[in-house]
């Protein structure tokens, strides 16, 4: 009894596990069937989203396998972003890797598993679901990145992306033993009990090596060395998947194990995510001056990014979750599209162009591309009346709201910095005169996906703020 | 009209933003047409607006209010000073969408689509009632500049644009954060309510200085007024025309709607700041345009002195010199857009901005050079034009305030004849030395209907100022009041004394008949 109310609290879990292990048999049986394979994954996507829809404005919270995971708002809106990011990139990968010969089955499959191993993460709430959501999603994580093994760079940002990874995964179990050793338990509540009493310095010890490990999940400065170079290798859809859904998972899972085992101690990582919220935002720009390719900046710029939502997870206020919340939605939208304008850049042989002076001149030869690109750009920025204003103003916000404002006027002076490099980009673009490189997109789906995901940054994205609130709002409630 | 019935101001919105979107898709014969009908529209919904505005009715009229974007209110409302602020932007438009007719044939779609998108910008910004709502408008703004500068302009101009947009971006982040505050202090975004909040003294200092910090740069006052004459230079004609016109008005508006009202105090204790910075900007860039080659750049330091007299008008905390301030900065959107319309004039026939390559062009072009002079005369500040009255209002409200202050601020009426009258003698009399701009051709008609027209209010503005400043008497009394607790001693030291008391009587003693005597 006790089991299957517990199978029922995990159904969109339990969907994606068997669909993939469906499509990896069905795979097995058919040759070339990627693309089949894809729009399958899709639909089995599309179902556990629809289960996570009913539930987002509603407040109820039932506790599944003993306490091991959740199933809440919170959970359900992290969910439904990373499935729909998952989705977009599957839409869109197609084409880019039928050119590089490596179209296979598993693409999709692998996805599908990362959004297992995500959908745990959200909902953990023990340090061993965590670690087991987050070793899932980030083993699919490693063979994706050197998805295209013919490619040098595909197979050096795999490797990369592993050795780190391990690393930080190292940091952050070394901190869940300590924090186990010092607090008595696994589990959130318990060790949110223990910390109630006091607090030693072990168990500074173990928050200080969990923090660090999840920094680097999520690519925070001064974790951040291995996005550029990830970003780089990796197939541009697959990219864009990194950029968007494991970031979700990451962000949320920070959130709710800051929250849920260490919100009693607030002053105890407060400071330390400040430090990285701001190093992250300034890093991320500064760094991204000088990038000659794109994929590289779209790497900077998350960065960047991330920065700017950490500063609602230092007001450790329902707020300022409220406002992460918003921000990764709007962040989603913007850097998938950025992606997808990238994906585009394919030159009269078809091959993918990603550098800065392939982009010369492009709104003379490909107007409604460059406009497109430059929408996500100015939305990256903060600019308004572009839809990314919405995400920087809810996370200032709440931090001018929780009186750090020492922290918001030094992170918005910073996001100046970084609307230099998203300027850049608009004026190689507009500017500078055709380089003539670029051919006209014959892939269709990208440019609906890009059009779509920018209306939805043009100023039109701000009907969407009502909505959006209540369910951040709800969202917000269940880690308090 | 019944103002509740018809969301005017909604409408004026929308014109340009649906024919911005139209010019995108659609060839360059036809852009143009689409842009200067839309102007010309949103031109005669300002008469409109204009006429049925009533002086002596509520404080904001036309409000609209829906709650569209959850905490982002679509609160739109104007009193007389928006009112003024939007006529002149709806006038000046369909100049610029005219300026630019034959001047720009490349991506003339694009082009329109940007200028259109401007307008809406830039009137939502005087009409806006909500916080928010008003720093969208205020920063979307940079978005189309930048690429009017970048795609349109003249050799540097990617350095321009970079330096316009971050410069701009700068100032205005840090008000975004004090906008926050304020918000969160209030309760409320509703502009008309917070212009009644009194916030707390020590708070004060630091909201003033962060709209400070956006306002100043926007306005531009000295120091950070460089960004100004880069992007003069490098931005196409029109686009001049309306950084000069309307988008250094957007500091002055600011001053006038947020950093006076709503922090009078703080406002008080940095009128020295604000006086000693518009004292060095008046006498500095008029000096700085006295030696300037390039006219483009002379004319956008005369904005900066001329902007200069705004901000000690709007911080004398009286009704003289608040009036004088606004009529300065409708006078100057009027002056300095027809300056720089005259200035495209002859760099549409020579392709070159240096003064020393025109002279004598009053012989060859009669019309030209009379309305040339008209303007010359009313940025020199000769009574009869826009400019003297403005000048002497925010001089005469100065006076009250520091006497010292107004010394040196009117020095820049001296230094802008001597820069000015330097500038026309040089274009427009001595011997014809270029043979090319002695060929030049008068204006034509086209050029006339730019030109004209802003000659026409400016006189008018001169002769009868009174139909300007109708309209804003009863606002800026209101702001008066607000902050009359916290305004300035004078410096003159007045002395409230009876005239017949013996120490001023002049005792004239009976003469005596000396001449006959002596003989």
């Amino acid at each position: 009894m006790e089991l299957t109310a517990s199978l029922s609290l995990v159904r969109p879990e339990i969907i994606l596990s068997f669909s993939a292990l469906a499509l990896l048999l069905l795979a097995a049986w058919m040759d070339q069937a990627g693309r089949f394979i894809s729009i399958l994954a899709v639909v089995a996507l599309g179902a556990a989203a629809a289960l996570t829809v009913s539930s987002l404005g509603s407040g109820a919270s039932a506790s599944a396998f003993d306490g091991l995971m959740v199933n809440d708002a919170f959970g359900n809106f992290s969910k439904l972003l990373i499935y729909i990011a998952a989705a977009v990139s599957l839409t869109i990968a197609p084409r880019f890797l039928e050119k590089a010969g490596a179209m296979r089955a598993e693409y999709p499959v692998l996805i599908v598993l990362s959004c297992v191993g995500m959908g745990i993460m959200v909902s953990a709430t023990d340090l061993v679901s965590l670690y087991i959501g987050l070793e899932l999603q980030s083993l699919s994580a490693y063979v994706l990145a050197s998805f295209v093994r013919s490619d040098g760079r595909s197979a050096e940002a795999g490797l990369k992306y592993f050795v780190l990874g391990a690393l930080a995964s190292g940091m952050l179990l070394f901190g869940a033993s300590l924090v186990y050793g010092f607090a008595g338990s696994t589990n959130f509540a318990a060790i949110g009990l223990a910390m109630d009493k006091e607090v030693g310095l072990g168990l500074i010890f173990g928050i200080v090596f969990i923090l660090s490990g999840l920094a680097f999940k999520i690519s925070a400065a001064p974790f951040h060395m291995w996005t550029p170079d990830v970003y780089e290798g990796a197939p541009t859809p697959v990219t864009a998947f990194f950029a968007s859904a494991p970031k979700v998972a990451a962000i949320a899972l920070l959130m709710r194990v800051v929250l849920e085992a260490f919100g009693s101690q607030v002053l105890v990582w407060q400071q330390i995510i400040i430090a990285v919220a701001l190093m992250s935002i300034i890093i991320g720009a500064v760094g991204a001056i000088g990038q000659q390719n794109l994929k590289r900046l779209m790497a900077y710029s998350s960065i960047n990014n991330v920065g700017f939502i950490l500063i609602g997870l230092a007001t450790g206020t329902e707020q300022g979750i409220a406002a992460m919340l918003v921000y990764l939605t709007i962040y989603v939208a913007m850097t998938l599209g950025g992606f997808v304008c990238l994906m585009q850049l394919k030159d009269k042989d078809g091959n993918y162009r990603e550098e800065f002076a392939d982009i010369a001149g492009l709104s003379k030869t490909r107007p409604a591309l460059a406009a497109a690109f430059a929408i996500f750009m100015f939305s990256l920025a903060g600019i308004p009346p572009l839809f990314g204003f919405w995400g920087k103003l809810v996370v200032f916000n709440a931090a001018v709201a929780a009186g750090l404002l020492p922290l918001a006027v030094i992170g918005i002076s910073a996001s100046v910095i970084g609307a230099f490099y998203y300027l850049k980009v608009v004026k190689v673009m507009y500017f500078d005169d055709a380089a003539d490189v670029i051919a006209e997109s014959d892939d269709k789906v990208l440019v609906w996906t890009g059009g779509i995901l920018a209306a939805a940054n043009s100023p039109l994205g701000y009907f969407a703020i009502p909505a959006l609130g209540v369910w951040t709002a709800v969202a917000a409630k269940a880690l308090f | 009209m019944n103002a509740a019935d018809i969301p005017v101001l909604s409408i004026m919105l929308a014109i340009p933003m649906v024919a911005a979107a139209l010019c995108l898709f659609v060839r360059a014969e036809l852009a143009r047409p689409i842009a200067l009908g839309a102007t010309l529209a949103n031109f005669i919904l300002g008469v409109v607006l204009w006429i049925s505005y009533d002086p002596a009715g509520a404080q904001w009229q036309f409000t609209e209010s829906a709650q569209l974007f959850g905490p982002i209110g679509w609160k739109l409302g104007i009193d007389g000073i928006s009112l003024t602020l939007i006529m002149l932007s709806v006038f000046l438009m369909p100049i610029c969408i005219g300026a630019s007719w034959n001047s720009i044939q490349k991506r003339v779609g694009e082009y329109m689509a940007a200028f259109l998108l401007m307008e809406t910008l830039m009137i939502g910004v005087f009409a806006a009632q909500d916080l928010l709502l008003f720093y969208i408008f205020f920063e979307a703004g940079l978005i189309p500049m930048y690429l009017i500068i970048g795609i349109w302009g003249g050799q540097d101009r990617i350095y321009a644009s970079y330096k316009f947009f971050l410069y701009t971006l700068l100032g205005s982040v840090v008000m975004l954060i004090a906008m926050l505050w304020m918000i969160q202090f209030a309760g409320t975004a509703d502009i008309p309510t917070l212009l009644n909040t009194d916030f707390p003294v020590q708070a004060q200092t630091l909201l003033w200085l962060a709209f400070f910090a956006s306002f100043a740069v926007k306005m531009p006052m000295w120091p950070v007024h460089t960004w100004l004459p880069d992007a003069h230079v490098q931005a196409p004609t029109a686009g001049s025309v309306i950084l000069a016109g309307v988008l250094l008005k957007m500091g002055g508006y600011g001053f006038l709607r947020f950093s006076l009202p709503m922090f009078p105090e703080a406002s008080a204790n940095f009128i020295p700041l604000v006086f000693g910075l518009s004292m060095v900007a008046v006498v500095y860039t008029s000096l700085v345009a006295l030696v300037q080659q390039d006219m483009k750049k002379l004319i956008a330091y005369s904005s900066v002195a001329h902007m200069a007299i705004v901000t000690v008008g709007l911080f004398t905390f009286n009704q003289q010199g608040i009036e004088g301030a606004i009529i300065v900065m409708l006078s100057h959107g009027l002056v300095s857009g027809a300056l720089f319309l005259c200035v495209g004039v002859i760099y549409d026939r020579l392709h070159t901005r240096e003064i020393s390559r025109y002279g004598g062009i009053s012989v060859n072009m009669p019309k030209y050079a009379l309305l040339f002079m008209l303007f010359t005369m009313a940025s020199v500040g000769l009574p009869g034009t826009s400019g003297f009255v403005g000048e002497f209002l925010s001089l005469a409200g100065a006076y009250k305030v520091s006497t010292w202050a107004t010394l040196i601020a009117t020095t820049g009426i001296i230094l802008g004849a001597g820069y000015m009258l330097y500038l026309y003698r040089r274009i427009a009399f001595g011997p014809q030395v270029n043979a090319d701009a002695a060929a030049m051709q008068d204006i034509d008609g086209r050029e006339m209907w730019l030109l004209a027209p802003i000659a026409v209010v400016v006189l008018w503005m001169g002769l009868y100022p009174e139909t300007f400043l109708a309209p804003i008497r009863r606002d800026v009394a209101t702001i008066v009041e607000r902050i009359e607790r916290a305004a300035p001693a004078g410096d003159s030291k007045l002395m409230a004394v009876d005239p017949t008391t013996a120490r001023f009587r002049v005792v004239h003693e009976p003469k005596k008949d000396v001449a006959e005597g002596s003989h």
